[in-house]
């Protein structure tokens, strides 16, 4: 009996320790790995060019890994290039948990919502481009106006770099325009009844990926920048308009009309980017509203089965007894990218050198595609549409954003999300514009 | 054994680590995300005091109504959908394929143990309506009828919904349903079957009454599971299109992290978890009850 009671208290109790070995084990596995990851990149000096990237953006990466194995190659060798990627509309969350760990990659895409990059800015996470290119004395090799366009966006700093530059505006088939009898469309009304021709040869006037949501909402801000004018969002930012009021209204019907009647072609809702771009280069659709990093695709002969010299590009018409002109056109560098102020070492200064100097050129060779960077010699042979485009970013005078630009993240989520739904008549435009409006509202 | 449990040292070395555990990954993180109710901001920019505001938000915002409309509106028919369709295969199991239903348990076991995510992804392939049709479409012009653009509105989307997920779990609830029928004595259901019950009578009388309680077992885990759904949603619509599918637990996990409103995504965790307490407060308190009597 003695024995045996013996036993039973030794049991548990040898249990009991096995079991608290094995809680402290797993806590400070837990604990471990956790601080571990925040120490590589945080404080330590990073062993690799770390780049969590837009799932969507498929400019950069080919880019960077020809100068990693040319012009950058010594950089690369110093700091081998890591690329990784995640959707975009998972971007800002993940960037925003990432920063807050002190984890953040050494270069990374963000501000999916310029109001998140200004955050980050503002919580010293970001690279100063300004003082660090200018003291790797390349930072004349840098665009002005991508420069000033950063700087109005993430938070009044060069605190993001531009890989891409663009303008935007429709791309169209200038096959389909020409067998149609239609030259390019200078007002609203000019567009729709294009479309309306288009649609009664039984072509699909416009694609669009309302999957993305985004292409959709540019043109409600593209209608509001002409018929109001250029600082149209703006006063909805600073509270001097609102989205529903009535000449606000106006421009969400006037897309939802273009769905109404049909105009967007069948399953819009479902659409993604890369099929909306399949569209327009097969030939199953006139025109898509798109910035000039379509120029990429269009530039590939792969992709483009109806030829380069078959696309044209066009800025979005004027809306007659409207307050915006036909030449204001709607800038910005993309989805930008930028470096880690914690991560920034030598080796990345290298790096940074590096792509700041050969990038602008390589991308302009590589796919004919225009970023903030400078070419350092002149490009022989780039497609007619990418010099027109050239011209078009030389002479415009005055740039407009796009819808969200302005926007909270919330307000810029609703918005892309609900697009597809306005221009399948889900929802109605009044109850568009307020949904957005009540975001704005919350803050 | 007795000597044991009387011994309070031993019970806390007993319940010690395992409470300790708790306590870290569980009840501070409640405790703490309860404290964020109150506050606005995110890790990066600071918190700053916002009182009741997050609580009278909540109250007046109409995602989070439509949220906790749909979150209602998955998990009743979602569990109904599981329950009755796992009934059905465990009976088809017991009483149809016998002993020769391993092969077809397998089967609709399978599933259950692939990632949401793939299934998800053959889920969207299926009901593709664009660039171009999936089998779903390709089948309904092929008879005629015409495409539907399945996941571009609300309403088709929470049908694949709940298609995909019934699909998915109804193999689990099969097996376990299954597990309990087997609990049922031969002698009784031959005994019934002497005095002339026969198919539904069977059924009706014996079944169905000495497996209430693995279907009532089944029916508390499904609204447990279909009320906490993510992944699923997550994986193949993403909430869409709008927020038509959107469930609280999404909302909140994009107000937290993708709109970096910690103080707001609290409280809407707060009303889930509320929510959860309510339907497991109701489970308790009905399966004191014994339901074979």
């Amino acid at each position: 009996m003695t024995t045996a009671f013996k036993r039973g208290r030794i049991r548990p109790v040898t249990g009991a320790i096995a079991l608290l070995g094995a809680s402290a084990l797993l806590l400070t596995g837990c604990g471990g790995g956790g601080g571990g990851g925040a120490a590589e990149t945080g404080t330590q000096e990073p062993d690799k060019l770390t780049y969590l990237k837009n799932a969507e953006n498929t400019n950069i990466e080919p880019v960077l890994e020809e100068l990693a194995g040319d012009q950058c190659a010594d950089a690369n060798e110093a700091l081998p290039l890591e690329v990784s990627s995640i959707p975009q509309a998972d971007l800002d969350g993940q960037i925003q948990l990432l920063a807050s760990q002190d984890a953040l990659p050494v270069m990374f895409a963000a501000a999916g919502t310029p109001a998140e990059g200004a955050k980050l800015w503002k919580a010293g996470k970001l690279l100063d481009f300004e003082k660090e290119l200018e003291e790797l004395g390349v930072l004349d090799m840098i665009e002005p106006a991508a420069i000033s366009t950063i700087e109005n966006l993430y938070g009044g700093a060069f605190d993001f770099l531009p890989f891409q530059f663009n303008i935007e505006g429709i791309f169209y088939n200038k096959a389909m325009f020409a067998e149609q009898g239609i030259s390019e469309p200078q007002t609203w009304d000019e567009l729709v009844a294009a479309a309306e021709k288009f649609k009664a040869a039984g072509v699909t006037p416009f694609t669009a990926s309302g999957e993305q949501g985004w292409p959709i909402t540019r043109l409600i801000s593209s209608y509001l920048f002409r018929s109001l004018g250029p600082d149209a969002l703006q006063k909805v930012a600073d509270g001097d308009a609102k989205l529903t009021d009535p000449e606000y209204v106006e421009a969400a019907q006037a897309v939802a009309d273009l769905g109404a009647n049909g105009y967007f072609g069948e399953n819009i809702a479902s659409l993604d980017i890369d099929s909306s771009y399949n569209e327009i280069l097969t030939g199953n659709a006139a025109m898509m509203y798109m910035g000039t990093w379509f120029l990429q695709s269009a530039n590939d002969p792969e992709k483009n089965k109806v030829g380069i010299d078959n696309i044209g590009f066009m800025p979005f018409p004027a809306v007659e007894g409207g307050e915006g002109s036909i030449d204001q056109y709607p800038a910005n560098v993309g989805l930008p990218q930028t470096f880690g102020a914690a991560t920034y070492t030598p080796k990345v200064g290298d790096w940074l050198k590096c792509i700041t100097e050969n990038y602008g050129q390589v991308a302009l060779e590589q796919s004919g595609s225009i970023s903030g960077f400078k070419a350092k010699e002149p490009v022989e042979g780039l497609p007619t549409l990418t010099q027109d485009v050239q011209e078009r970013i030389a002479g415009s005078e005055t740039s407009v954003l796009w819808f969200e630009a302005l926007f909270n993240a919330k307000a810029g989520q609703d918005s892309s999300k609900n697009a597809a739904l306005l221009v399948t008549g889900q929802i109605t435009p009044e109850d568009f514009m307020s949904l957005l409006q009540t975001d704005l509202d919350n803050g | 054994m007795k000597s044991v449990l009387g011994d309070r040292k031993a019970i806390a070395i007993l319940l010690g680590p395992a409470l300790l555990v708790y306590t870290l990954f569980m009840l501070v993180p409640v405790v703490w995300s309860f404290g964020y109710t109150f506050v606005r901001g995110n890790a990066l920019e600071g918190f700053r005091f916002a009182g009741l505001a997050n609580f009278t938000r909540l109250f007046t915002d109409p995602d989070v109504i439509e949220a906790f409309g749909f979150t209602l509106k998955y998990a009743v028919l979602m569990t109904v959908g599981q329950v009755v369709l796992g009934y059905g295969l465990a009976l088809l199991y017991t009483f149809v394929l016998r002993r020769s239903s391993a092969i077809i348990r397998t089967l609709v076991f399978f599933p259950v143990v692939v990632p949401t995510v793939a299934i998800a992804i053959l889920y969207q392939k299926l009901f593709q309506s664009a660039p171009r049709d999936g089998l779903v479409n390709e089948l309904l012009v092929n008879v005629g009828l015409s495409g539907v653009d399945w996941l571009g509105s609300g309403n088709t989307a929470f049908l694949v919904i709940v298609i995909m997920d019934v699909w998915r779990s109804m193999g689990f609830y099969g097996v376990l349903i299954f597990a309990g029928l087997l609990d049922i004595p031969e002698d009784i259901i031959e005994s019934a079957r002497i005095d002339g019950a026969r198919q539904w009578s069977l059924f009706r009388h014996i079944v169905l009454p000495l497996s209430l309680p693995i279907l009532f077992s089944s029916i508390i885990f499904s609204i447990n599971g279909t009320i906490k759904v993510f992944d699923s949603v997550f994986a193949l619509t993403g909430g869409g299109p709008g927020n038509d599918t959107t469930p609280l637990t999404l909302y909140m996990y994009r107000t937290a992290f993708a709109f970096s409103d910690y103080g707001y995504g609290s409280t809407i965790a707060l009303l889930l978890t509320i929510m959860c307490l309510v339907v497991t407060l109701f489970i308790f308190r009905s399966s004191r009850r014994d339901v074979t009597a």
